[in-house]
């Protein structure tokens, strides 16, 4: 780094050490974000002794896909439908569409943030805030999610079951499948991001500019 | 000799039988039999099992014979695990119900099954493909290995008569072997009085060419040959590539009494056919004869084509060498197994060493060809080869398999005796016909089990034997009984299949374009007189739920089994219409039939699926055409069968 680049960061004539560097955290926190793109956020599994590999469903934020080859959906669906669950289709999940929409927004925003020095600071306050408001509406979302197709069963069932709602992160028994719910990768890049955005930000204000 | 073999065979009958009404053998009551040393029963109890959930080493397909299919059992645990229908209806996965294996059944409600035959590449096994011949009717099926079902039937082949020397494959899977065992006039049809058999009958020997890439069977090349009866076959490797060699017996040219008739010569024959110029020659005007359709090689215009090697006694297999260097013949009437040295047989044709013809055919001297000769025992049937230059031959009236040294160390002799029971046909010894054998486990297919089991009634199964052939010794191991009548079996690394096997049809894998994937697609259309109906198949509903139609209606109905999770079976029948099926998760099938009664016919599912699998069922309404008259049956009309 040059002396130039980095007038903001200076004290004095000493030379800043890299880590305590905003940006760096910027950049990592991008790569966080597009974590949620190339891996799921959630793994939703169902075992039971006639699946020994368990039913695998794995929930992207824009899309699903299930295990052996995408075939499992069907069989969940097919178990379910004996409860009188509604059918888990991808595209009755407006998340899908929204969800991927809203990390764009925060990723393009850091992306601004990290470019423009001089709307840093404000930028970065708002995308860390628009940040962990998409997290936890996700979250929210997902737990109704849950709920709704634990309870709102059909009444006609062959057979019939008290509603139920899936763990939202851990292990439950419901009748004859253990169910493990764990959030995955995209998950852990979304709130890595989050952290590296607050990081970035304690960065920023802590250096004071004694220079000018 | 002849004479000096009937003492030995007679003696042999007269001993048996009095050893086995002395036993109470009739009876089925248990053998009697030195009693095993207690470890030595546990040492073999180990060898072959198999804990539950884990795979056998090998698969073993055994011919069903008679009954037309294949039976597939694990090695060494003999679990059957499978069957495969191939000529005959099977009611267990509603083969020969729907439109595409109607088709593939054709003319015929049954078929024989003998020789499984492996795709090769190279000389060793490929698990691509496994063919099957037709004794019967002439015709050849081809297996996929990796969906374990028939997929393809081929013919009758035209002039061939009586498919038993089949349907052996060449190294690199060019050819399947077919030849005529009950020579007649050709083309079929014809007729021409038995009195003239010698001269107006005729063999064909042949290879019926096969697609290296999809395996699909066309017309190759036909050798026509003397009225002999072309027994077994065996494709040349290594060395001996290009070259077919089968038996035969009945070079009598004799009819009526052929037990007698045909046994009458010292020697009959080995025919060995240099298929390299067959495929050749076939597209040859000059050499050929059109015959029922086909040109078929005349060997009085193609001279190089096939010899005869002469072999002593009514021959029945013929078996080459892993190393492709030897033929061996084995004597059925004779108790020894000759052996023939390829290169030998070169020589003698380049020297033109002959010592006669057979209408036309160069009959090479025997002196000339033969290496060796092992005596064996008697009623030698079959070889096979392990990787350590030993073969076993199964002795049918011995009722034992001899092991023999394949000139190891410069000698051809006898070094082990097992015996089975009872009555050892083929044998198989794991990729024990390819260039690679694997010594370890060997299957003795025995006629007659001669109850060596619970009894259950007159009809009793075959025996098959377990033997281990990694030692010196032969050791029998274990017997299961498959059900009748399995002629041969190959046996083959479980690796060279199992990873390939197709699980579970997905929507991209099926063509069929009456598949339908959702149940909101199910419909009953109506066109003229044909209702034609998309069903879908899923735990547990059968969409849609009626059929209405009318008396005299042809019905179709494409059946697809849209679940997704392997296994999940479901199947189709309709109550007294005969109507059966049975489809695999993403498989589509077609049934078509006139609704020639009316009323209303119950429709389920046959194959027990989920917990609500008795609700899964509908109803076929065929209203009637003319005035309904409710059938009145008293009791003493309804009809039944009583066998006394």
């Amino acid at each position: 780094m040059s002396k130039n680049d980095q007038t903001e960061n200076i004290q004095g004539s000493t030379k800043k050490k890299f880590y305590t560097d905003s940006r760096v955290y910027i950049i990592l926190a991008i790569i966080c974000l597009l974590l949620t793109y190339a891996f799921p956020l959630y793994r939703m599994t169902l075992k039971s002794n006639f699946y020994p590999e368990g039913l695998v469903l794995d929930i992207y934020s824009y899309k699903l896909r299930s295990g052996h080859n995408n075939t499992d959906l069907r069989e969940i669906n097919v178990l379910n439908h004996y409860i009188g669950m509604k059918e888990i289709k991808e595209e009755d999940f407006p998340e899908f569409t929204w969800l991927p929409i809203a990390i764009g927004a925060v990723t393009f925003i850091a992306l601004l943030a990290l470019l423009i020095k001089r709307l840093r600071k404000p930028l970065l306050y708002f995308d860390t805030a628009f940040l962990i408001g998409v997290g936890l509406f996700g979250f929210y979302r997902f737990y109704k999610w849950l709920y709704h197709f634990g309870h709102d069963l059909d009444p006609r069932a062959a057979i019939k079951v008290q509603g139920f709602t899936p763990p939202l992160i851990g292990f439950k028994q419901i009748a004859n499948f253990g169910v493990y719910n764990m959030p995955q990768l995209g998950v852990y890049g979304m709130i890595l991001a989050t952290i590296f955005m607050i990081v970035a930000i304690y960065f920023m204000k802590k250096p004071v500019n004694t220079g000018g | 000799m002849k004479r000096n073999l009937l003492l030995p065979l007679l003696t042999t009958l007269i001993v048996a039988s009095l050893f086995a009404f002395l036993m109470g053998g009739g009876c089925g009551g248990p053998k009697e039999k030195a009693p095993a040393a207690k470890s030595e029963i546990a040492e073999n109890a180990l060898k072959t099992y198999v804990a539950p959930g884990d795979y056998d080493d090998f698969y073993a397909f055994l011919s069903g014979g008679h009954n037309g299919c294949v039976y597939v059992y694990g090695v060494p645990s003999m679990r059957h695990i499978r069957t495969i229908p191939v000529f005959q209806h099977y009611a267990a996965t509603g083969y020969g119900f729907d439109v595409a294996t109607e088709k593939l059944m054709g003319d015929f409600r049954w078929g024989d099954v003998h020789h499984p035959a492996p795709s090769e590449t190279n000389g060793d096994y490929d698990g691509r493909w496994l063919f099957v011949n037709d004794n019967a009717n002439n015709r050849l099926a081809r297996i996929d290995l990796r969906t374990f079902r028939t997929v393809e039937v081929y013919g009758p082949i035209p002039n061939l008569m009586g498919d038993h020397g089949s349907a052996y494959i060449t190294p690199n899977t060019e050819y399947s072997l077919v030849a005529t065992r009950f020579s007649v006039p050709i083309p079929k049809g014809t007729y021409v009085p038995l009195e003239d058999y010698p001269t107006k009958y005729k063999g064909i020997v042949a290879g019926m060419k096969i697609d290296p890439e999809d395996g699909h069977f066309s017309y190759g090349w036909e050798v026509l040959m003397p009225p002999f009866n072309y027994d077994l076959g065996d494709a040349g490797k290594g060395p001996s590539y290009g070259w077919a060699f089968w038996t035969c017996y009945n070079s009598e040219r004799a009819t009526g009494v052929l037990e007698v008739t045909a046994s009458q010569r010292e020697m009959d024959y080995i025919a060995a056919v240099n298929w390299k110029k067959a495929e050749k020659y076939i597209k040859d005007p000059s050499k050929t004869v059109m015959i029922g359709g086909v040109p078929v090689i005349d060997p009085r215009k193609a001279k190089d084509v096939v010899y005869l090697m002469p072999c002593p006694k009514s021959p029945h297999g013929v078996d080459v060498t892993p190393d492709g260097k030897y033929i061996v013949g084995n004597g059925k009437l004779s108790p020894t197994v000759t052996i023939f040295s390829f290169e030998k047989m070169l020589k003698a044709i380049e020297n033109k060493d002959f010592e006669g013809d057979e209408d036309g055919i160069p009959v090479l001297r025997y002196d000339a060809v033969r290496e060796a000769e092992v005596t064996v025992g008697l009623g030698p049937l079959h070889t096979q080869f392990d990787d350590k230059g030993y073969a076993y031959t199964s002795l049918f009236v011995e009722s034992a398999i001899a092991k023999w040294s394949v000139g190891l160390n410069g000698k051809w002799e006898l070094v082990d005796k097992i015996p089975v029971a009872y009555n050892v046909g083929h044998l198989s010894v794991a990729h024990g016909e390819t260039m690679h054998p694997i010594g370890k486990w060997l299957i003795s297919l025995n006629k007659l089990s001669k109850g060596t089991h619970l009894p259950v009634g007159p009809d009793l199964p075959e025996s098959g034997q377990l033997i281990d052939i990694s030692g010196e010794k032969m050791k029998l191991v274990y017997q299961a009984f498959p059900e009748p009548e399995p002629h041969y079996g190959v046996i083959i690394k479980a690796d060279l299949i199992a990873p390939n096997v197709v699980e579970l049809f997905t929507k991209e894998d099926n063509k069929d374009p009456n598949a339908i994937w959702d149940q909101n697609e199910a419909r009953v259309v109506r066109k003229g007189n044909t209702v034609e109906v998309w069903m879908t198949m899923i735990r547990s509903t059968l969409m849609p739920t009626k059929i209405e139609c009318m008396e005299g209606d042809n019905v179709i109905i494409h059946l697809t089994n849209i679940e997704e999770m392997r296994d999940e079976i479901h199947g189709f029948a309709i109550c007294e219409y005969d109507i059966n099926s049975d489809l695999f998760p993403g498989e589509t099938k077609t049934i078509k039939f006139k609704a020639y009664k009316p009323g209303v016919w119950p429709y389920y599912c046959t194959n027990f699926c989920s917990a609500l699998h008795q609700e899964m069922q509908g109803y076929l309404l065929v209203k009637p055409r003319g005035k309904q008259k409710p059938e009145y049956m008293p009791p003493d009309k309804i009809p039944h069968a009583i066998v006394d």
